[in-house]
């Protein structure tokens, strides 16, 4: 018999050992849904999946008879515009910023100290003052989002800047290169994808912002409408929009390491992941 | 007037110095390979021809006049890694110096200019054997080939001074003899001067015109950090006995292996 830790799964057996804990919570839930709905048919703590079935079809497929949208569509709209402008602005700037940060000392020791500080501003703290500023539309959301997570990708895209080897500053420099060609030449192609690692690990918290904006203050949106069908306790409809915003979170992210793999080949042989 | 001049040249961080007293001039044209143990200074010599380290005293003159205080075009250098980008492909590579030439805003060449500085780059490529490989990545050649296009992208700027630092240290051995092949050709064909510096001590006597071992004359056991290194042995090279070879074999033991 082997040690456990020589032994690896095949396709097969990985496929399988992956799916398990998805249809392990799965029959945990059905069981004790059906459990709890046999002892009271008017539970709505766990609702059946004909339940889901019903509401998600009401939402998505009938238009809302008080405003004719199909809501469901709407809001998801609403949410992905707040989220990919937010996400947009946010990975812009912090390529900028991080880029010139990590590029040139005199930038980097005028602008590190501040941006670690703003980094450290707890931005729910500050959205009172954001829907102060920017009224409560779209803008106030998508800042939040901008403010949220700008200054993590900054900081994280300073230091991989700083990670290039400096061999390849020199280098550049002794064919001529100037201080803004290494830039645009060496540097920044190297820093595209790690901006996209970077949005991929910031898109969690950005999420986080987006439902948070949408709880407090909007007439649309996923984050919105969990909160507003939860006076109802509305399970029924709450749980498939979890699962949906989860999935569609899941999705940008392969979308996103899709893109980084096909542009950038180099860089994922270099790294040796993914 | 040499074509260098090392004119005294001192430097020292904090308290430690790390070099002493070292004089030099050198003509252009010359290969010089130099050796000495680990952290005697040679690659901060090395970085002071580069232009990224400064003598504390004294200076070095490139054509009577002191060498810049940055890297710039006028000496090459291949690392021992790291010294190719992996976002281009190896004809990219080569190309890269024309480009920052030709382009001061985008640093990229269209058209005509692209033409003549893509056959420029497939020549060079050619000279040092990678001809089959322009399209690929660094990360698909091997260190060898690695170190074939960092020569070659130096070259194409047409350096007076090529500095290796230790840029076949990293290979196997039969790899390595090829690369001295290759490195004797361009020397021979260029005329450009070379300062190599290696760990290998028969690649000093083997490549090139001179030999320089840094080492320390002056030691104090108290105090170890007392006194820098300087150039003890500047040998012609083909000029030399047994007795000598030994002697630098002696000096610079404690990290040099005769493989």
């Amino acid at each position: 018999m082997k040690r456990v830790l020589n032994i690896k799964p095949g396709r097969a057996g990985k496929l399988f050992l992956g799916a398990l804990p998805f249809l392990l919570t799965l029959l945990v839930y059905l069981w004790i849904s059906d459990a709890r709905l046999s002892v009271n048919p008017h539970e709505k703590l766990m609702p059946a999946f004909s339940s889901f079935a019903h509401a998600i079809h009401t939402l998505a497929f009938e238009p809302s008879v008080r405003t004719g949208q199909y809501l469901f569509w709407a809001d998801t709209l609403a949410s992905l515009k707040r989220l990919f402008t937010g996400v947009g602005f946010a990975a812009l700037i912090g390529l900028i910023f991080g880029l010139l940060n990590g590029a040139i000392p005199l930038m980097r020791a005028n602008l590190s100290p501040y941006i670690t500080v703003l980094s450290l501003v707890p931005p729910m703290a500050i959205l009172p003052i954001l829907f102060i500023v920017f009224g409560l539309d779209e803008l106030s959301k998508v800042m939040l989002i901008i403010i949220g997570i700008t200054p993590f990708l900054i900081r994280d895209l300073t230091a991989k800047t700083l990670e290039l080897p400096s061999e390849q500053l020199i280098k550049a420099q002794t064919l001529g290169a100037s201080t803004w060609q290494v830039i645009v030449r060496v540097l920044l192609p190297q820093i595209m994808p790690r901006l996209i690692e970077g949005v991929r690990l910031s898109l969690g918290s950005a999420w986080l912002f987006l439902i948070a904006a949408e709880a407090i203050a909007a007439q649309d949106g996923l984050g919105y409408r969990i909160f507003l069908v939860r006076r109802y306790l509305a399970m029924d409809i709450i749980l498939p929009y979890v699962v949906w915003i989860t999935l569609l979170a899941f999705v940008t992210d392969w979308i996103l390491r899709k893109i980084s793999l096909w542009w950038f080949p180099w860089f994922h042989a270099q790294s040796r992941e993914n | 007037m040499a074509f260098i001049d090392i004119d005294n040249v001192w430097k020292t961080y904090g308290d430690n110095v790390v070099l002493e007293r070292v004089n030099a001039r050198v003509n252009e044209g010359e290969f010089i390979t130099i050796v000495g143990t680990s952290g005697c200074g040679k690659t901060t010599f090395l970085k002071m021809l580069l232009g990224t380290e400064f003598p504390g005293r004294g200076e070095i003159r490139l054509n009577g006049t002191p060498i810049p205080q940055e890297p710039d075009p006028n000496r090459g250098i291949v690392f021992q890694k790291y010294s190719v980008f992996p976002h281009l492909s190896a004809l990219h590579n080569v190309i890269l110096s024309r480009e920052f030439e030709g382009s001061r805003l985008l640093g990229k060449l269209f058209g005509q200019s692209r033409r003549e500085a893509r056959q420029q780059a497939y020549d060079m490529l050619a000279l040092v054997g990678l001809e089959h490989a322009a399209d690929k990545y660094p990360h698909e050649l091997s260190g060898g080939m690695q170190q074939r296009l960092a020569i070659a992208q130096a070259l194409m700027k047409q350096p007076k001074i090529l500095l290796l630092d230790e840029p076949f240290g990293a290979l196997d051995p039969g790899i390595r003899a090829d690369m001295h092949q290759l490195i004797l050709d361009i020397w021979k064909k260029t005329g450009v001067t070379i300062f190599m510096i290696t760990h290998d001590l028969k690649e000093g006597f083997y490549l090139g015109t001179r030999l320089w071992v840094f080492d320390k004359v002056r030691h104090d056991p108290q105090a170890p950090n007392a006194y820098g290194a300087t150039i003890t042995y500047d040998i012609p090279v083909g000029h030399t006995d047994r007795e000598t070879l030994d002697e630098i074999k002696t000096s610079i033991k404690p990290q040099t292996s005769l493989a």
